[in-house]
């Protein structure tokens, strides 16, 4: 068995779906849900400003599902019912029609989820380099944490800081398994995540993208190369055999 | 490569704001680009025969002519969900100079009349989108977006839409379902996006890089601009490098490099001691090479004639510490989960050589088994309304073609490793959803 399949099953898989409940008998005596009611459906002003702002940047307001979504979520920290309810009200929407929207894409949870979101890419480049494992070093560290949820996740798109790790939207790499430990202790301080390995401050791998006065982070496997000092050409061209 | 065009300096601080990026001839293009008819415009594009930036390779002069012509309600979409394992250019592009992508979307506007425009950013992105945000704001402010454009009389409204993780929606129609509010299901194809896409309305589809690299070739000419590259690859390419390289990360090269001098000269091959055992040339679909193919031209054409694809750009390599199983396994796992489920042969065929797998290593296949894996694959190719099960296919046919023996080996050692062990429970398969 290779690592990848001795990983505990994700729990939204248990049903065998992604959707929970999908096999739930439908209680046929019950009349079908319908576009809530403004004057039943109390939406917090603030949430509902801020859908409706999206619906006005569309031609179609029905395109700002995804983002009101995002909004929803945040607000109450997963998509609930009442979260569904409530965005439905706002883009008169049935709520059945955004359940299907929701269950659609990987970042929207339609259970109750940890606060703090740790995606950990376990695709083919980040895999190569040991995501694997530190995968499982992350779900140590993060037992007994319960507002921390770790994920594996498809590639985040950072293949070149691989094994790498999307905390809390903040990109870090590349991670070795100590750094699973100090992600938690960053989490719980309520500090910015690993500093010294955010994506956001490192320079790009091509020389030609090098200025003076980079203040930054050298790329991976770089390191020789003083971050500041603009370097022409390939480096080490001599190693192409 | 003498000229690096996108990538140049990009470090510099302070690039993805509009002072730092106006200083640097930023917008140049762009005031250009007004004072010609808009016709012109497209001829230089077709004239530079740029490919798209993102994966099929379609010339962009020749889509962006496709569009029907006149007043009407037609749409700018740039594709930035940029998910293909292994592909992370776009993201350093948006993150370090996000006006380069602004600008190329006015000039494409204004060639071909349309006034509403979208960039799709995958939702994993959010530094990023955060940035597009803060870039489109202050285009906004200093009159390059809005009404009237510049006095052009142009006008373009840009909106910044981000994703919520799903690879499919980086397929065009897919995305559009997507920006429609929808579950991002792939369309029957045609109609085609440029006659019937967004809302309806006739639609451009271009990725990022494609789009940053149009006022360059404004600002160039595009019969100059055809002169940099391969024939029938013209240009730079933004390139991915990622897996056992030494030197990771995003380059500039241009088309026609060798692919031996990317993968050693510019990224210092494996680490010491070890080999290339294969590498995807173009993004985890791409069917695979081998050490021999290394000096293969990157371009287009080269890569097609030897039975794989340039595809987004993304080279993975792997060395010889690593089984061809274990890369197989990881393929197919991720199309397996991003299968959106609505074409049967992707749905099944995805889901089903991922289970043959886990039946692989669990010691019950028998080498026969690699024949009806093959021939799965060859069932899904051309069957589904989109590619995201032939992204899977190919890649997983090419590496049971190329490692065959050592397939065959390793299924016998995975039964050798059962018949020791029979007390071992066979461990049930976790279910992997659909989207």
């Amino acid at each position: 068995m290779s690592a990848i399949d001795r990983r505990p099953p994700v729990r939204r898989y248990e049903h065998g779906s992604r959707v929970p409940g999908w096999d739930d008998a439908v209680d046929l005596t019950k009349p079908p849900a319908t576009v809530p009611d403004p004057a039943t459906t109390p939406v917090p002003e603030e949430l509902r400003r801020a859908i409706e702002a999206e619906m006005a940047k569309y031609p179609d307001a029905r395109s700002a599902s995804i983002p009101a979504l995002h909004l929803a979520q945040r607000h109450h920290g997963w998509c609930s019912p009442e979260a569904i309810q409530q965005v439905a009200c706002v883009m008169r929407l049935t709520p059945a029609y955004l359940t299907s929207v929701a269950s659609f894409y990987d970042m929207f949870a339609l259970q109750p989820k940890p606060r703090h979101d740790v995606y950990v890419c376990t695709n083919i480049s980040c895999s190569l380099l040991g995501a694997d494992e530190f995968y499982d070093a992350m779900c140590h560290a993060a037992e007994g944490h319960g507002d921390i949820g770790v994920r594996g996740f498809e590639c985040l798109g950072a293949c070149d800081i691989g094994p790498m790790a999307s905390v809390n939207g903040e990109y870090v790499g590349p991670l070795d398994l100590d750094d699973a430990r100090l992600i938690v202790e960053d989490i719980e301080a309520g500090r910015p995540v690993l500093e010294h390995k955010q994506l956001r401050r490192r320079a790009v791998a091509d020389a030609h993208g090098r200025v003076e006065g980079f203040d930054g982070i050298a790329p991976v496997g770089q390191e020789d190369a003083v971050a500041g000092s603009p370097v022409s050409g390939p480096v080490n061209p001599e190693e192409t055999p | 490569m003498t000229q690096p065009l996108l990538f140049d300096r990009i470090d510099e601080p302070g690039l993805n704001t509009l002072p730092v990026y106006e200083r640097r001839g930023g917008y140049g293009a762009l005031r250009k680009a007004l004072a010609m008819p808009p016709e012109a415009i497209i001829e230089e594009i077709k004239q530079s025969a740029i490919r798209g930036r993102g994966g099929a390779g379609f010339q962009m002069g020749m889509k962006a002519s496709f569009l029907p012509k006149g007043e009407m309600a037609k749409y700018l979409v740039c594709n930035a969900d940029e998910s293909e394992p292994g592909t992370f250019k776009d993201r350093e592009l948006m993150q370090k100079s996000p006006h380069t992508l602004i600008e190329g979307m006015i000039i494409t506007t204004y060639a071909t009349g349309i006034h509403h425009a979208f960039i799709y950013i995958r939702g994993e992105y959010q530094l990023q989108a955060d940035i597009l945000d803060a870039a489109v704001a202050e285009a906004e402010a200093a009159g390059y977006l809005g009404e009237n454009i510049l006095g052009s009389g142009h006008s373009l409204r840009l909106v910044v839409h981000r994703g919520a993780g799903a690879y499919i929606c980086g397929e065009e129609t897919g995305l559009l379902d997507s920006l429609e509010g929808k579950r991002g299901n792939p369309r029957l194809k045609p109609p085609f996006p440029a006659i019937e896409g967004l809302y309806h309305g006739p639609t451009l589809v271009n990725n990022v890089e494609t789009l940053g690299t149009v006022p360059t070739i404004i600002n160039m000419g595009g019969a100059e601009y055809a002169k940099i590259g391969a024939p029938g690859s013209t240009g730079t390419k933004l390139i991915s490098v990622s897996g056992d390289v030494q030197r990771p990360g995003n380059y500039e090269i241009e088309l026609g490099t060798s692919s031996r001098e990317i993968i050693y000269g510019l990224c210092g091959g494996p680490k010491p001691g070890r080999t290339v055992k294969m590498w995807f040339p173009g993004g985890s679909s791409s069917p695979v090479l081998l050490e021999q193919d290394l000096d293969l031209a990157y371009d287009f054409d080269t890569l097609a004639k030897a039975g794989s694809m340039l595809g987004s750009g993304a080279i993975i390599v792997v060395d010889d510490s690593h089984s061809a199983f274990e890369v197989m396994q990881k393929v197919v796992k991720f199309y397996a989960h991003e299968s959106c489920g609505k074409c049967v042969p992707c749905r099944e065929g995805t889901n089903w050589t991922h289970k043959f797998l886990a039946r692989i290593a669990s010691g019950e296949a028998t080498p026969m088994d690699l024949d009806i894996l093959a021939s799965v694959q060859t069932q899904i190719i051309g069957n589904c309304l989109c590619v995201l099960g032939d992204a899977m296919a190919m890649p997983v046919g090419s590496i049971v073609a190329k490692f065959r023996d050592e397939l065959e080996a390793e299924i016998e050692a995975a039964r050798e490793r059962a018949n020791a062990m029979p007390a071992v429970e066979t461990e049930h398969l976790v279910a992997i959803g659909a989207h």
